[in-house]
C-alpha cells in the first residue's frame, strides 16, 4: 500500500504544480496579449466572460497574487477555464471535450501499441545477442532520431500523395455524419491508419534499444541461469524469467517517458490535421488563443498524470515486491 | 522525439570509479577506440564545421528569390528550389548555425542545472533530496513539448537564446534524476567515505572525488539533452511558434509544409532537411552509445567480430556455454 | 554433527562406481586472440554415494569447475577442451559436453542439481516459490499436471523443514537461510544423482551453516545422492566430505580422503590452508595464514603455480610444471594425489634438476 500512497501524493503534487505552472505563465509573460484580444471583442463578450478571462491571465492587478491564485482555483474547479477565441464563442472546456476522444483513440492505442510491439522485438534482440538480430540496432538508432513530423511528411508524402493509398489528413470522411454505425467506424480507422503507424514507427526505436539492454542486463542475473540449469525450455527461460524481470525497468520508463512521446504524437496531429488535442493546441498557437493555449496544456498534464497512474498500477500487478504490506 | 530510455535503465550501476590519471588517460583512448563513438564525432564535427563556415560557403542567399520555381535538384541547385526560386541547399547550410547554437546552449544549460540540483540531491540526502527529486520529477512527467509551445506560444518575440532557454529550463530533469542516482551510489563507496573521514570540505569532496566519477554520465546526459534540445528546436520552428525569419532547419520544412511542398511533390524541399536532423540525431546518440558502453561492458557486443567467432563456432550464450576442442592436450 | 563426523572416517570411504568423470577439463575466458585459462587439464572423479568437497582460496577456479562442467558458465566463458562424462543408473555413459542443446536440457536436473551460490539472486523475484518449484518437474515431467507439481513442491518444502503454506510466498518474503532450503528443496525436485553445491552457506550466519549442512548430510543419508560441496571453508567439508579436492591457480593440487586432508596434507598448499581455519571441533592448532596472494591467472609463471607463496620451493620449481602423483611418503593410500615436485622427484631428475626431500610437515603419518 505504501508505494500506491506515494504515489498518490507524487499525482498530487505534479497536478498542482501543473496548475500553477499555468496559472504563472501569463502573469510573468511581458505585455497583456490576452487584453489586447479583450479590447477587440468587446461587446461580443458577456461580462461574466471577461471576468473569467481576466481571472485566468491575471489582467485584474488590483488584487493580490494570492487572491488570484485562490480565485484561479475556484475558476478551475467549477471546470471554467474561459473562452477560446479560434473557435469564439465556445468555451474551452467544450473544445476540449470534443477532441480528447480522438487523441486518446489515436496517440493511446499508438503508444501501447509501440510499446508492445518493440518490447517483444527488444526482447528478442537482448535474448539473442551475436546473430543477424542485432543489426536492427542501428537501423532503429536512426528512427530514434527523426523527428516525428518529418516522418509524418514523409508517410504523407508517400502513402497519400504518390501512392494514393490513405487519406493525407482528417480523422474521418467529412462527408459522413459522425454515427455509431459500421461505415463511420470504417472510416475512422481509414483515416487513423498513417498517422497511428507513423507513430508506431517512430517512437518504437526508444523501446527496442532500452529492452533490449534490459534483457542483456537481466540474462546474467542467477535466477536465469539458475533457469537455465532446471533445464526449462528456451521460450520458458526467456519469457518467464529474462523477460518477465526485464519488463519492470521498461514499464517504469514507459512512465517516465510519457511526457516525451506524448508531446511528439501531438506534433503528429498538427501534420495530419487529425482534430485531436494536439490540432487544438497548434489552433490555439497559430491563432494566439491563449485560452485555448493555457486550458490544452492542462488537460494534457492532467492525461499524462493518468496514463501514468495506470503504468504504476501495471507495474504494481507485474512486481510483487511492490504489493508488499506495510 | 527520442526517447532515451537507455539512460534510465542502464543508470543503476556504471560507474566504475576512475582513479589515477594514467588509468584515466587509457580509458579516454579506449572510448575513442569506439567505432560507435567515432562514427558519431566524424558526424557531429561535420555538422560543426558547418555551423561555423555554413554563411560562406552558401551558394546563394538563402531568401533571395528567383525565376527557378520549384526546379528539381539540378547542377545550379543542387537541392532544387522552392516556390520563391530559393535555393533549398543554401538554407540548410546557412540554417546549420542556428540548430547547432540552440542545441549547445540548451544542452550546456539544461546539463549545469541537471548537475547541480542532481548531485546536490545526491550528495545532501534527507528532506533536501526528498525535495528536489519531487522537483525532477515533476519536471519529468509534465509533457515537455506542449510546456515549451505554450511558453513560447506566449513569448511576444521568441529568437534562438529564448527558445534554448525555455528548453533548457524544461529539459533538465532527465539529468538530474539519472545522476542524483549515481551520486547516491557513489557517495557510499569508500573513497567518498575516506575523503569525508579525512575531513574534506564537502566542495572539495564533490569537485574531486564525485564530478570526475560523473563524468561519463554528465556527457551522455549533455549528448541527450542536445539531441532533445535539436528536435524540440525544430518541432517549434515548423509549427510556427518562434520566428520564422532566421533559418534553420525547421524553418525550412515550416515553408514546405505550408506551401503545399507534399501535395506538389517538391520531394528535394522537405527530405534533406529532415535527413539532416536525423544524421545529426543519429551522430549524437551514437556518441551516447559509445559512452554507455564505455562505462557499461556489459552491453559492449563481445568485443570481436562476429565473424572469427563463427569460424571457430563459438556462440556466445547464456545458459549453454559453447565448446570448442582447441587446448592442447600436455 | 556427530554421527556424521564418525561415517566420514578413513576407514568407511564409500567408493561407489564413479557417477561423474570430469576429464581434463580446459577453460578460457574472453574469445580474443589472449584469453586467460582460468582452468587447465581438470580431472577430477565423483564417486556414487560420495560427498566431495572442493577447496581452495577465491578465485582459484573451483566454481569456474562447477560452471564449466555443467555448461553454465556464462560468456566470455569457453571450454575448450577435455570431456564430462555422467554414469547413468542403468550403467549408460554420457559426455556432456557433447550433448545437443535438447539432450543437455533434458539431463540437467534430472541427472545433476545445482545450488547456487547467494540464494538472494536464485530466485526468480517475480514467482512465487511454489511455482519456480513446480516448473522445473513439469518441465522434465510434462505429464504430471499443475496441482500434483505443486503438491510435490510442497513434499520437498516440508523435505527441508519449511512449513507449506510458504509454497505462496515469494522470494522476497522469505529469510535468507529459508531461500537458501527453497533452493535445496528444488534442487531435488526430480531425485538427481548428482548434487552441486556452490558455496551453499557463505552468505549465512554461523547457526544457520551448521542447520544447512547437517541436513544436507541427513538428506543424503535417505537419498543416496552424490554431492560436489564447493566451499573456501575447509573446516566445514571435513566435518561434511568424504573426500576433498584443493584446487589452486586453476588446477587441482590435492586429492585425498577428507582425513587425509585434514590431518596428513601432502601439499605446502593444502597444509597452509587447513593451518588458516580454527577447526570447527577436536584440537585446537596453531593458526597461520598463507602469506601472498593467489597469482594472476592472465600471467601465471613457469613451473609451479605456487612457487612465490610456498616455503618449502626450491630451483626445480620455478621450471618444472608439477602434476597430480601418489605422493612419496610411504605408507600413503595410493588413490591420493598431490601436485607437488617435492612428491615427484623422477620429474624433478628428469628435468636435470637435483631432487629435494619431503619436509617433514607434509610427511605427517
Amino acid at each position: 500500500m505504501k508505494f500506491f500512497v506515494r504515489r498518490a501524493i507524487f499525482y498530487v503534487i505534479t497536478a498542482w504544480a501543473a496548475v500553477t505552472i499555468n496559472f504563472l505563465i501569463p502573469r510573468m509573460m511581458p505585455g497583456d496579449p490576452v487584453a489586447a484580444l479583450i479590447a477587440k471583442n468587446q461587446g461580443r463578450l458577456d461580462s461574466s466572460a471577461e471576468q473569467a478571462l481576466s481571472v485566468l491571465f491575471g489582467l485584474d492587478s488590483h488584487a493580490s497574487i494570492w487572491t488570484q491564485y485562490v480565485q484561479y482555483w475556484r475558476l478551475l474547479l467549477h471546470g471554467n477555464l474561459g473562452l477560446s477565441f479560434s473557435y469564439f464563442p465556445t468555451p474551452v472546456v467544450e473544445v476540449i471535450k470534443q477532441s480528447l476522444p480522438w487523441t486518446i483513440g489515436l496517440v493511446g492505442i499508438a503508444t501501447v501499441l509501440s510499446f508492445v510491439i518493440g518490447t517483444l522485438i527488444g526482447a528478442g534482440i537482448g535474448w539473442r545477442r551475436g546473430t543477424w538480430a542485432d543489426m536492427l540496432l542501428p537501423v532503429s538508432t536512426f528512427f530514434q532520431a527523426v523527428p516525428y513530423f518529418w516522418l509524418g511528411l514523409l508517410c504523407i508524402a508517400l502513402f497519400s500523395v504518390k501512392l494514393g493509398w490513405m487519406p493525407a489528413s482528417g480523422s474521418y470522411d467529412r462527408s459522413m455524419v459522425p454515427a455509431l454505425t459500421p461505415e463511420f467506424a470504417g472510416s475512422v480507422i481509414r483515416y487513423g491508419t498513417l498517422p497511428a503507424l507513423t507513430i508506431v514507427l517512430s517512437s518504437i526505436a526508444g523501446w527496442i534499444l532500452g529492452m533490449r539492454n534490459m534483457m542483456v542486463t537481466v540474462s546474467s542475473e542467477d535466477y536465469v541461469t539458475v533457469a537455465h540449469a532446471k533445464g526449462l525450455s528456451e521460450r520458458r527461460v526467456m519469457f518467464g524469467y529474462a523477460a518477465r524481470n526485464a519488463i519492470l525497468p521498461q514499464v517504469s520508463s514507459f512512465a517516465l517517458s510519457l511526457g516525451f512521446i506524448v508531446g511528439g504524437t501531438l506534433v503528429m496531429e498538427m501534420v495530419f490535421s487529425y482534430q485531436g488535442i494536439g490540432w487544438a493546441l497548434y489552433t490555439a498557437v497559430s491563432n494566439h488563443d491563449y485560452p485555448l493555449m493555457q486550458g490544452t496544456f492542462l488537460v494534457i498534464t492532467l492525461s499524462v498524470l493518468v496514463a501514468n497512474a495506470v503504468a504504476d498500477v501495471v507495474y504494481a500487478l507485474l512486481d510483487p515486491r511492490t504489493r508488499q504490506e506495510g | 522525439m527520442a526517447v532515451d530510455t537507455t539512460a534510465l535503465t542502464t543508470g543503476a550501476d556504471v560507474t566504475a570509479p576512475v582513479r589515477g590519471a594514467r588509468k584515466g588517460k587509457r580509458r579516454r583512448l579506449l572510448f575513442l577506440r569506439n567505432a560507435k563513438a567515432i562514427t558519431g564525432m566524424a558526424i557531429l564535427g561535420f555538422f560543426g564545421v558547418l555551423a561555423v563556415i555554413g554563411p560562406w560557403i552558401a551558394p546563394y542567399d538563402p531568401s533571395a528569390v528567383s525565376t527557378a520555381i520549384l526546379k528539381p535538384p539540378s547542377a545550379q541547385h543542387w537541392l532544387g528550389t522552392t516556390h520563391l526560386g530559393q535555393d533549398v541547399l543554401s538554407q540548410i547550410v546557412v540554417g546549420t548555425r542556428g540548430v547547432m547554437v540552440v542545441g549547445l546552449i540548451a544542452g550546456v544549460v539544461a546539463t549545469a542545472m541537471g548537475v547541480l540540483i542532481g548531485v546536490t540531491a545526491g550528495y545532501i540526502g534527507g528532506a533536501g533530496d526528498e525535495t528536489l527529486s519531487a522537483l525532477s520529477n515533476v519536471f519529468l512527467v509534465i509533457p515537455q513539448l506542449p510546456l515549451i509551445i505554450i511558453i513560447a506560444g506566449q513569448l511576444p518575440s521568441a529568437g534562438g537564446i529564448t527558445v534554448a532557454m525555455v528548453i533548457a529550463l524544461t529539459g533538465w530533469a532527465w539529468g538530474a534524476r539519472v545522476l542524483r542516482a549515481q551520486t547516491l551510489s557513489l557517495r557510499r563507496r569508500d573513497f567518498v567515505e575516506a575523503a569525508r573521514a579525512n575531513g574534506e570540505t564537502t566542495w572539495r569532496i564533490i569537485t574531486s572525488e564525485i564530478l570526475p566519477n560523473l563524468t561519463a554520465i554528465i556527457a551522455s546526459g549533455f549528448v541527450g539533452t542536445v539531441v532533445f534540445a535539436v528536435l524540440s528546436q525544430i518541432t517549434l520552428a515548423f509549427i510556427g511558434v518562434t520566428s520564422v525569419s532566421s533559418w534553420n532547419w525547421g524553418t525550412v520544412l515550416f515553408w514546405a509544409q505550408g506551401n503545399l511542398a507534399l501535395q506538389r511533390g517538391a520531394w528535394w524541399w522537405f527530405v534533406p532537411a529532415g535527413l539532416c536532423i536525423a544524421l545529426l540525431g543519429t551522430g549524437l546518440t551514437l556518441i551516447n552509445f559509445g559512452i554507455d558502453e564505455f562505462v557499461n561492458p556489459r552491453l559492449r557486443s563481445t568485443g570481436l567480430n562476429a565473424g572469427s567467432l563463427r569460424r571457430r563456432g563459438i556462440r556466445p550464450r547464456v545458459g549453454f556455454t559453447p565448446v570448442v576442442h582447441e587446448a592442447k592436450e600436455q | 554433527m556427530d554421527v556424521v563426523l564418525e561415517e566420514t572416517g578413513p576407514g568407511r570411504a564409500v567408493v561407489g562406481d564413479p557417477v561423474l568423470e570430469i576429464r581434463n577439463l580446459s577453460v578460457d575466458y574472453g574469445y580474443d586472440e589472449d584469453p586467460v585459462h582460468v582452468l587447465r587439464q581438470v580431472s577430477l572423479t565423483l564417486h556414487r554415494g560420495e560427498v566431495l568437497g572442493l577447496a581452495g582460496e577465491s578465485g582459484c577456479g573451483k566454481s569456474t569447475l562447477a560452471y564449466a562442467a555443467t555448461r553454465l558458465l556464462p560468456p566470455p566463458g569457453l571450454v575448450t577442451g577435455g570431456e564430462v562424462v555422467f554414469t547413468d543408473r542403468d550403467g549408460s555413459r554420457r559426455d556432456l559436453l557433447a550433448l545437443s542443446d535438447t539432450e543437455l536440457r533434458a539431463s540437467r536436473w534430472q541427472d545433476t542439481a545445482i545450488v547456487f551460490q547467494g540464494a538472494m539472486n536464485s530466485l526468480n523475484p517475480v514467482f512465487r516459490v511454489g511455482r519456480q518449484i513446480a516448473d522445473g518437474i513439469r518441465a522434465h515431467r510434462p505429464e504430471i499436471g499443475r496441482a500434483e507439481s505443486l503438491e510435490k513442491a510442497a513434499e520437498l518444502l516440508e523435505l527441508v523443514g519449511i512449513s507449506t503454506d510458504r509454497l505462496r510466498s515469494y522470494p522476497h518474503q522469505l529469510s535468507g537461510g529459508m531461500r537458501q532450503r527453497v533452493m535445496i528443496a528444488m534442487a531435488l525436485a526430480l531425485d538427481p544423482q548428482v548434487l552441486i553445491m556452490d558455496e551453499p552457506t557463505t552468505a549465512l550466519d554461523v547457526v544457520m551453516q551448521r542447520q544447512i549442512v547437517e541436513q544436507i548430510a541427513d538428506l543424503r543419508e535417505r537419498l543416496g545422492f552424490s554431492v560436489v560441496f564447493i566451499t573456501h571453508d575447509v573446516s566445514l567439508l571435513i566435518e561434511i566430505a568424504d573426500r576433498i579436492a584443493i584446487m589452486y591457480a586453476g588446477e587441482i593440487v590435492e586429492d585425498a580422503a577428507a582425513q587425509d586432508v585434514y590431518r596428513r596434507p601432502r601439499h605446502p598448499y593444502a597444509s597452509g590452508l587447513l593451518h588458516s581455519f580454527p577447526p570447527l571441533r577436536g584440537p585446537k592448532r596453531e593458526l597461520g595464514g598463507i602469506p601472498g596472494s593467489p597469482p594472476d591467472l592472465a600471467a601465471l609463471p613457469s613451473g609451479c603455480a605456487f612457487q612465490a607463496r610456498c616455503p618449502y620451493a626450491f630451483d626445480a620449481c620455478a621450471a618444472v610444471r608439477p602434476e597430480l602423483v601418489t605422493p612419496a611418503v610411504a605408507g600413503d593410500d595410493p588413490r591420493r594425489t598431490v601436485a607437488c615436485l617435492r612428491h615427484d622427484p623422477d620429474r624433478v631428475a628428469a628435468a636435470g634438476f637435483e631432487p629435494v626431500p619431503v619436509p617433514p610437515e607434509l610427511a605427517a603419518r
